[in-house]
């Protein structure tokens, strides 16, 4: 379980997350919307501790990510993180991109590694480009190649930061899938998008934020159908 | 005008000790080089760190290494730390300049290398939970050094042809028995000419040898 508890962060004099409290159990799937600048991507970059927080608490399976002594790399193993822009590693091909965590950081041997990681490239459909080399392939390869690099390292849970912005519309449809397919296998997952009607697919809960606040959170059906507040309206009349 | 006589066969008498100098120029400039590299990425990490100390010390290095001429940093070397009663050869003070000046100016360009990588890529590493070491080994390293081969090999071909400076302080290197042998035979114009063939082909091979390296150890594209 992840457990956010009044949660605030900076960045110099801009506050960019006010007071956040926000569980995701496990199995669940929350989905994070709302405009640019609410502070969305930050809070993800939070939970796994790539950015500081300036006050509160975020407990991942009861380990306080951000006390000094918790050792950031093993608790970073728990949360697989993709990102919008994909990052794949370009001097490396599908398969090593997918096996080098699950050997550096685990210390499986190579054998090992590369059979985890051809599994879960065959899960994203990926299979029939193990050597290729990710700068051939398009956004939505990269993506997928992307997803199957963190569920190797078999994370509990997963983090999503708008992962089908950068790409091009053709393509959004298979991270989707992809996604969708995550969702099937019961993973645990926090979803920054802007896809709107996917939230409302797959979303077990929706938070709306606004300017570092959830305004509003509920299920996708009181939120996205049924929402009561004015700046939850506002947004889903822009959006939808 | 008299015209020069051209004797080949002094040189080609004297060959094994062109070529023995050689080797040592070779060697000079390559070792230099491995151990500049080395000391050029920890430069560029420390001027880009948020220590100021180590920000500062690694400036320092930089800016004096590509703000003096090499031949002061040789004679520095040399007779500078012979001075403090600290007597270095004539080939470990060429060597100690070169890493010096190696170090100094790969620095600049290692940091350039590293800048041109999406921060993104090194998030994207510790986020799979690689520690800091590990991301720089993995991930950031390899598409640096990708990124500023081959302004590297010209560092390379720097090294080689600035270790004929070992001349002064009496290193028996290409340069050096070069100097040795024509002065004592006259045939000057021949020696040199030799010399800078033996150069040409030194340079090339190293060029060659970076090439072979290069299609090994670099794979994929970069994005």
């Amino acid at each position: 379980m992840i457990e956010i508890k009044g949660v605030h962060k900076s960045f110099g004099d801009l506050e960019v997350l006010k007071g956040i409290d926000l569980d995701v159990k496990k199995g669940e799937v929350v989905s994070i919307i709302g405009a640019s600048g609410s502070g969305k991507s930050t809070l993800l970059y939070c939970i796994n501790a790539i950015e500081a927080i300036n006050g509160g608490q975020i407990l991942v399976d009861g380990v306080d990510v951000h006390d000094k002594n918790t050792d950031k790399n093993q608790l970073r193993q728990n949360l697989g993180m993709v990102f919008q822009q994909w990052n794949s590693f370009p001097h490396l091909t599908v398969l090593e991109n997918a096996a080098l965590a699950p050997q550096v950081v685990k210390g499986f041997s190579k054998e090992k590694a590369e059979e985890i990681a051809t599994k879960e490239l065959t899960h994203v459909g990926l299979g029939d480009k193990l050597h290729e080399y990710p700068t051939k392939m398009s956004g939505g390869q990269q993506q997928r190649l992307a997803i199957a690099r963190a569920l190797a390292m078999d994370p509990p849970y997963m983090l999503f930061d708008e992962v089908t912005s950068a790409l091009d519309p053709e393509l959004v449809g298979e991270v989707l899938d992809t996604l969708r397919l995550l969702r099937d296998d019961g993973m645990t997952m926090i979803c920054v998008t802007h896809e709107i009607a996917f939230a409302k697919e797959v979303s077990d809960k929706v938070a709306f934020f606004h300017k570092g606040l959830i305004e509003e959170m509920g299920t996708p059906q009181q939120v996205l159908e049924n929402p009561q507040k004015e700046r939850t309206k506002q947004f889903l009349s822009k959006v939808l | 005008m008299d015209s020069y006589n051209f004797h080949w066969n002094v040189v080609w008498d004297a060959f094994p000790q062109l070529l023995s100098g050689a080797f040592t120029t070779l060697h000079v400039s390559v070792l230099s080089m491995l151990v500049g590299i080395v000391a050029a990425v920890f430069l560029a990490l420390g001027k880009m760190s948020n220590s100021k100390i180590l920000s500062f010390l690694s400036s320092v290095w930089i800016e004096l290494s590509r703000n003096t001429p090499a031949l002061f940093l040789i004679y520095m070397a040399y007779f500078g730390l012979g001075a403090y009663g600290i007597h270095l050869s004539p080939y470990l003070s060429v060597f100690a300049a070169l890493v010096f000046v190696n170090g100094g100016y790969l620095a600049e360009t290692f940091r350039g290398g590293f800048q041109s990588i999406p921060p993104t890529q090194y998030n994207a590493a510790r986020s799979l939970g690689m520690n800091r070491i590990q991301a720089y080994r993995h991930i950031i390293l390899p598409q640096m050094f990708r990124r500023i081969y081959h302004p590297m090999t010209n560092q390379f071909i720097w090294s080689i042809l600035m270790s004929s400076l070992g001349i002064l302080v009496g290193m028996n290197d290409l340069s050096g028995e070069t100097q040795r042998l024509q002065s004592s035979s006259f045939r000057t114009l021949e020696f040199f000419i030799v010399a800078a063939a033996m150069y040409y082909v030194i340079a090339k091979l190293v060029l060659f040898a970076a090439h072979l390296v290069s299609k090994r150890v670099f794979k994929g594209e970069l994005s």
